[in-house]
């Protein structure tokens, strides 16, 4: 009486497919969602810096100043967009955002320059947001810095000594991502973001609408049990979730060029599991809702912690332990270690089975937890 | 283990008669008692009509029978089993049929039928054959590819009992089947009803309609949570004097209403102030 029924499991996942067939304005959404989110964050979250709005008060115009400003300007770093004429007109640029930064060349400059004197240069810099503030400092030092040993090694030519010699350097080599291009960071974690906030939605709202219609009732005085209704009302959408999956992971190899550099079927396996992972986490959400409004601001509670504990936004190195602890019971987190894994470092298995273990884990206990909830009874 | 023993014991003690037996049954929601003490017994293949104002109580009861609610206190088999701890079995061979229309819209009549058939787990020439034969009774041949939210009130009934019944269930339980459905679907529905009870099938329902109970076994009637009175039709109206069942409604009512106002205490005994058997016996 109290076993699984394969034939019971399997009305349900039929009558869910036909639901969800007659339902087009839904499955058109759970598969065009994916992919415009794809295509609209894939541009949007890039935190690669470049083209700063730099101002520029030359008050000593010169061959110097101009290659200075030059130099500036080829690494792509800052772009000048503005010359003023005053500390006042370049405050104004600053506050109204005019600019962001403002490299200033005092009259003397081109003089001392002649001299062989140190000359100085100014750069005021907007610090509101520090990753920009960072760039801009850090580049423009390493320019100038540049600028001086060049001008140093030059004057000890002239003067019958031989090229500089520094006491010690520093190779660096950046691995799995040389050009440390921030999309092939984000489109990996991307991907994996779109997935959980559309699927877990997807299922969010099952068992809700049928409580809201009324069919719940008829339901619970059948001898259905919650295992075989709530694994009935995944499983189709575990295909819905897989075919878009696929689409997302086409877009962003083929798009935005960010290749697989691990196994693929890998990446689809552990995938799959995610799928079925968040999936249970909406059914678990569509347990404790009472109407498809209370489920919808469940997911969306649910949504932004996710965003900033997963890591997809900020290391989660840098975050304090607790905060850290809270980022592990957010499936997220472990599916974004494994896509960053597999797209970047073409890590296998004996690298993520920790990840692949946490999911697992996640998995049973929002199962376990939304068969728990869903009583048969209608109190 | 005891408990199991004793369990098993009042199983058996169970007369064969009876396909629903309640004592004492109570539910409260928090402070507000729904059904209060409630003690009566349904014999195999009757239809027993439960009667009240709304909100007195059916629903509730009903729903503690299915096993949809957990009863406060109290006990209660339906087809031998205990509501408290043997709803599962219980379901497997009860239908039910609830007020508002509880099946999917979205589906076709023939969908229906066919997701109820595997969570009813039948097997494949069992089903084909139930199937047609529900539809049959239905009089809904030819309308089995419509969807069922566009079915009109009447066949949207019949299609729910057909749901509901077809795993062959001992005992159907209806909760106000006929309200808001034009008399002419109300008529055939009825003869089906009474048909299923010649064929040997339990039947309890609830209704507002006289005449519908006028042609039940049993009735019983249900105010403010309690069982007022239960008996056949016929002695119901002979005991009270009146001229039909709908006086003799009228007059418990107001009786009951009255004691209510002169002290609130009046209500509590329940069963102790029926006015008529408990147990109708003479058939």
């Amino acid at each position: 009486m109290s076993r699984f029924s394969p034939a019971r499991y399997w009305s349900v996942v039929k009558k869910e497919i036909i639901q969800v067939k007659r339902d087009r304005p839904s499955l058109a959404i759970a598969l065009a969602m994916p992919l415009m989110m794809l295509f609209l964050f894939g541009y949007a979250v890039n935190t690669d810096v470049s083209d700063i709005k730099t101002a520029v008060w030359d008050q000593s115009p010169s061959a110097y100043s101009r290659e200075l400003v030059s130099q500036l300007e080829n690494t792509r770093v800052f772009q000048v967009t503005a010359h003023a004429g005053s500390y006042r007109e370049i405050e104004a640029m600053l506050d109204d955002g005019s600019a962001s930064v403002a490299l200033v060349i005092p009259p003397d400059y081109a003089r001392k320059r002649d001299r062989g004197e140190m000359a100085e240069v100014q750069m005021l810099i907007d610090g509101s947001d520090p990753n920009i503030a960072r760039t801009a400092s850090s580049n423009a030092q390493l320019i100038v810095q540049n600028n001086a040993i060049t001008i140093q090694e030059e004057r000890m030519q002239k003067q019958g000594l031989g090229p500089m010699e520094p006491a010690v350097e520093l190779d660096t080599r950046v691995l799995f991502n040389p050009n440390m291009e921030s999309i092939v960071f984000n489109i990996p974690g991307l991907i994996g973001l779109i997935m959980q906030n559309v699927t877990m939605i997807l299922t969010a709202f099952s068992l809700v609408r049928e409580k809201e219609r009324g069919t719940m009732e008829q339901l619970i005085v059948t001898p259905i049990r919650p295992l075989e209704l709530l694994l009935g009302k995944i499983t189709p959408y575990v295909f819905i979730g897989f075919f878009s999956f696929c689409l997302v992971l086409l877009l962003g190899t083929a798009w935005f060029g960010v290749p697989v550099k691990g196994s693929a079927a890998l990446l689809v396996s552990l995938s799959v599991l995610f799928l079925v992972t968040t999936l249970t986490l909406g059914i678990f959400i569509s347990t404790v809702a009472r109407t498809q409004l209370q489920a919808m601001q469940i997911a969306f509670a649910f949504i932004l912690p996710s965003v900033l504990l997963s890591g997809f936004m900020f290391p989660r190195e840098t975050m304090p332990v607790v905060i850290q602890w809270l980022g592990g019971i957010v499936p997220l987190t472990y599916f974004l270690e494994i896509l960053r894994g597999i797209f970047l470092k073409g890590v296998g298995l004996e690298a993520l089975w920790k990840d692949m273990i946490g999911m697992v884990v996640f998995f049973l206990l929002m199962i376990s937890v939304a068969i728990l909830r869903f009583r048969k009874k209608i109190e | 283990m005891k408990r199991r023993e004793a369990d098993k014991q009042m199983h058996d003690n169970q007369p064969n008669d009876v396909a629903i037996s309640c004592e004492r049954l109570t539910k409260r929601f928090q402070e507000r008692i729904a059904v209060n003490s409630l003690t009566l017994s349904v014999p195999k293949g009757s239809i027993y009509g439960f009667l009240g104002p709304n909100g007195s109580g059916k629903s509730t009861t009903i729903r503690m029978l299915c096993g949809l609610l957990t009863p406060t206190s109290g006990r209660g088999t339906v087809l031998g089993y205990d509501v408290m701890t043997q709803s599962e079995a219980i379901k497997q061979r009860i239908g039910y049929m609830s007020q508002k229309f509880s099946l999917y819209e979205d589906l076709s009549v023939d969908e229906n039928l066919d997701f109820y058939a595997g969570v009813y787990q039948l097997g494949k020439a069992e089903r084909i054959q139930r199937k047609r034969e529900l539809i049959e009774m239905a009089g809904l041949t030819g309308r089995e590819k419509q969807l069922a939210g566009s079915l009109s009130g009447g066949w949207k009934q019949r299609l729910a009992l057909s749901c509901a019944l077809l795993h062959r269930p001992e005992l159907l339980i209806l909760d106000e089947p006929t309200a808001g459905v034009d008399p002419v679907s109300r008529r055939i529905f009825w003869e089906v009803i009474h048909d299923l009870a010649r064929q040997g099938m339990t039947i309890l329902v609830t209704t507002h309609y006289m005449d519908e109970a006028q042609t039940c076994d049993w009735i019983g009637f249900i105010f403010f949570g309690n069982l007022l009175v239960q008996g056949s039709p016929s002695e119901l109206i002979e005991h009270h004097g009146a001229d039909n069942l709908e006086d003799v409604f009228i007059k418990l009512v107001k009786e009951e209403e009255a004691r209510q106002a002169a002290g609130q205490k009046g209500g509590g005994g329940g069963t102790g102030d029926v006015l008529v058997p408990v147990k109708g016996e003479g058939r």
